[in-house]
């Protein structure tokens, strides 16, 4: 930010900032540079690897369930079978890929409805951005779980479509809130003042002038709705509102809870689902600790500081 | 007062959008709850006119046109009347509700009331100690323990301490042998029975106030006026207490009094994964019976309370951060 509007005080003919690839490519350095981050990135990029790996890595079909029921870990089962008979193995690797969807897919969903609300939000005064702000604070103070819960029995078996919708719907308005106070300090600047006198229209200053000054922000907000939205997917999925016929980490412990595996003895298909969705959810937060450095020179570590 | 007149507008008119949304989602689902209780039924067998309508006069067709039933909602909510129960026939809902409460409130009331102390107090050594071991510890572990899915811990300390080493019960607010009464021992014996679910939500919440108050307080830390303080010479546990972590408290307290509210919520994944009979339970339970009228006055107790929390924070903000009030 300090850099490009160096650039313009030094040479106010030249507008053109810094291309957006070169602005991801030093945001990644100054997250990289962090060492949570630095785990968090690593963690996260095996699990995408196995997502997209799956078919390759998977010894076994997701719903192949010809096996011996609750077998224990053998060397043709590593984890064990479910009690239909399915390879645990097989099940965690396919469940990667719809927790790894639905916190891609809901996580960037939520952001532009985010981005979308809480830049107009913070850029427009008088008594539209108090309804927006009404809006916005009626779905934050709303449960998230609770309305989840209910909106999902409402829709019974909508499917997988249905849970990325209800994710988000109940996911947006914190990052709009964020990314609001943010646009409120920016639109006092300078830049945004000399944008609007030069003519320009409200949507260009607010996405082509403001937006770019918040990218850490928007990064920032999109791991936080991406992690928010594996959570909510597989609690979903545990209790069985979700969609019980996919294979996914949640719906392996719905069938392990109901399948009486406490009493079985079978902890492994306990524990190495909910292992698996706390470290992707853990990978989101500690790369967040990066991007938090990017935009609070405060929370930086070690040389940059 | 200026402000607390605005304050109390703006609550009424949340409450009011709260109270409406209720109202809406039932009439978003496809068809009515008559419809999906016939669409169970008929994957059994053909059903018959006459079931069809005894089912539709049991569980009540929506008379009128939406405004009367717009009116008539209103009038339930205002009189807390809302029917009886599908599953729990011929329990009313508000007698559920009043049943399931108790267990609720104390037990995630007190957890959440704990975990804020606790938390806080560790984020401001945190903070103050930044760069040692006394902020990684709490600060990695923290963001690990709050990343955990709230049920997931709940099962893993279920089967560990519960099924494999017996040494708490497994589901319940309280033995089957004992019924609840103001007596010693069924106090000993519900307390008994809550400490592992008390523990999962304690383990699960902590990492949030750690972080929150850790984050909010690095950035008081690096303000004028503490640095003043610290060259004025004072004790490094004043500065920190009286000056950045006193500031630095304030956007915590409204995380506070919306977790506070949100206790009546409950936690829906823990109370199920225990069978702790509070309102996240009945939730569920209404949820999994599609039970309509239960589902429908939990949810709106649910929301109010949060309403009415983040009310009386905002209040209280106004009282403890003159700035606000302008």
């Amino acid at each position: 930010m300090t850099s490009t509007q160096m650039l313009k005080l030094d040479d106010p003919a030249q507008q053109k900032q810094p291309g957006p690839l070169r602005t991801i490519g030093r945001m990644i350095r100054v997250i990289w540079s962090n060492n949570k981050a630095k785990l968090g990135m690593i963690i996260l990029a095996i699990f995408l690897l196995v997502a997209i790996f799956a078919p390759l890595l998977a010894p076994y079909g997701a719903q192949t369930n010809t096996f011996e029921r609750n077998a224990d870990a053998s060397p043709a089962h590593w984890l064990g079978t479910t009690a239909a008979g399915e390879d645990v193995l097989s099940q965690l690797i396919y469940g990667a890929q719809v927790s790894v969807l639905v916190g891609f897919v809901a996580g960037i969903l939520a952001t532009l409805v985010a981005v979308a609300v809480g830049l107009s939000w913070g850029y427009i005064r008088g008594f539209g951005a108090d309804v927006i702000g009404f809006i916005v604070n009626l779905f934050l103070v709303i449960p998230a779980l609770p309305l989840m819960i209910v909106i999902a029995a409402y829709l019974q078996n909508g499917g997988f479509g249905v849970i990325i919708a209800v994710i988000v719907v109940t996911g947006w308005a914190w990052g709009a809130r964020v990314l609001r106070s943010q646009t409120q300090s920016l639109r006092g600047r300078d830049f945004v003042t000399a944008a609007r006198f030069s003519g320009d229209r409200a949507g260009r200053i607010v996405f082509r002038e403001i937006l770019p000054n918040m990218t850490s922000l928007i990064v920032g907000s999109f791991f936080g709705a991406a992690t928010s939205a594996i959570l909510a997917e597989a609690g979903l999925e545990f209790l069985g509102l979700g969609d019980s016929s996919i294979v996914s980490w949640g719906t392996i412990l719905y069938w392990a809870q109901n399948s009486n595996s406490l009493l079985t003895g079978q902890w492994v298909l306990l524990f190495a689902p909910g292992l698996c969705i706390a470290l992707l959810a853990m990978s989101l937060t500690l790369i967040n600790f990066g991007v938090d450095a990017v935009s609070n020179p405060r929370l930086r570590e070690g040389k940059s500081k | 007062m200026k402000y607390i007149l605005q304050k109390l507008g703006l609550f009424v008119l949340t409450l009011w959008a709260a109270v409406t949304l209720n109202f809406i989602l039932p009439r978003l689902m496809p068809g009515t709850p008559a419809d999906a209780a016939i669409a169970k039924l008929s994957q059994n067998g053909p059903v018959t006119e006459a079931t069809r309508k005894a089912i539709e006069a049991q569980l009540g067709i929506p008379k009128g046109n939406i405004f009367e039933q717009y009116v008539s909602y209103l009038h339930q909510v205002v009189t807390l009347d809302f029917g009886t129960s599908y599953t729990f026939y011929p329990q009313s809902v508000s007698q559920l509700v009043s049943g399931a409460l108790p267990y609720t409130i104390i037990l995630v009331g007190v957890v959440t009331i704990l975990a804020f102390v606790i938390g806080t107090l560790i984020g401001v050594a945190a903070a103050w100690k930044r760069g040692t071991w006394m902020d990684a510890l709490p600060t990695l572990s923290g963001s690990f323990m709050s990343t955990f899915p709230y049920f997931w811990t709940a099962l893993l300390l279920l089967f560990f301490l519960g099924y494999v080493l017996h040494v708490f019960p497994t589901t319940g607010a309280y033995s089957a042998t004992t019924t609840p009464a103001f007596t010693g021992a069924f106090a000993v014996d519900a307390l008994y029975h809550a400490i592992l679910p008390a523990i999962t939500i304690l383990v699960t919440s902590l990492g949030g106030w750690i972080l929150g108050m850790r984050n909010a307080m690095i950035n008081t830390l690096g303000d004028d006026y503490v640095t003043f303080a610290e060259a004025n010479g004072l004790k490094s546990r004043t500065v920190a207490i009286r000056y950045a972590a006193r500031n630095a408290i304030l956007p915590n307290l409204t995380g506070f009094g919306l977790a506070l509210g949100g206790v009546v919520g409950g936690s829906v994944l823990v109370e199920q994964v225990f069978g702790y009979p509070g309102i996240g339970y009945l939730l569920f339970n209404a949820v999994i019976g599609q039970d309509y009228p239960l589902m429908q006055a939990l949810f709106l107790m649910i929301t109010v309370s949060v309403l009415v929390a983040n009310f009386l924070v905002d209040i209280l903000y106004g009282v403890l951060d003159p700035r606000t009030r302008k």
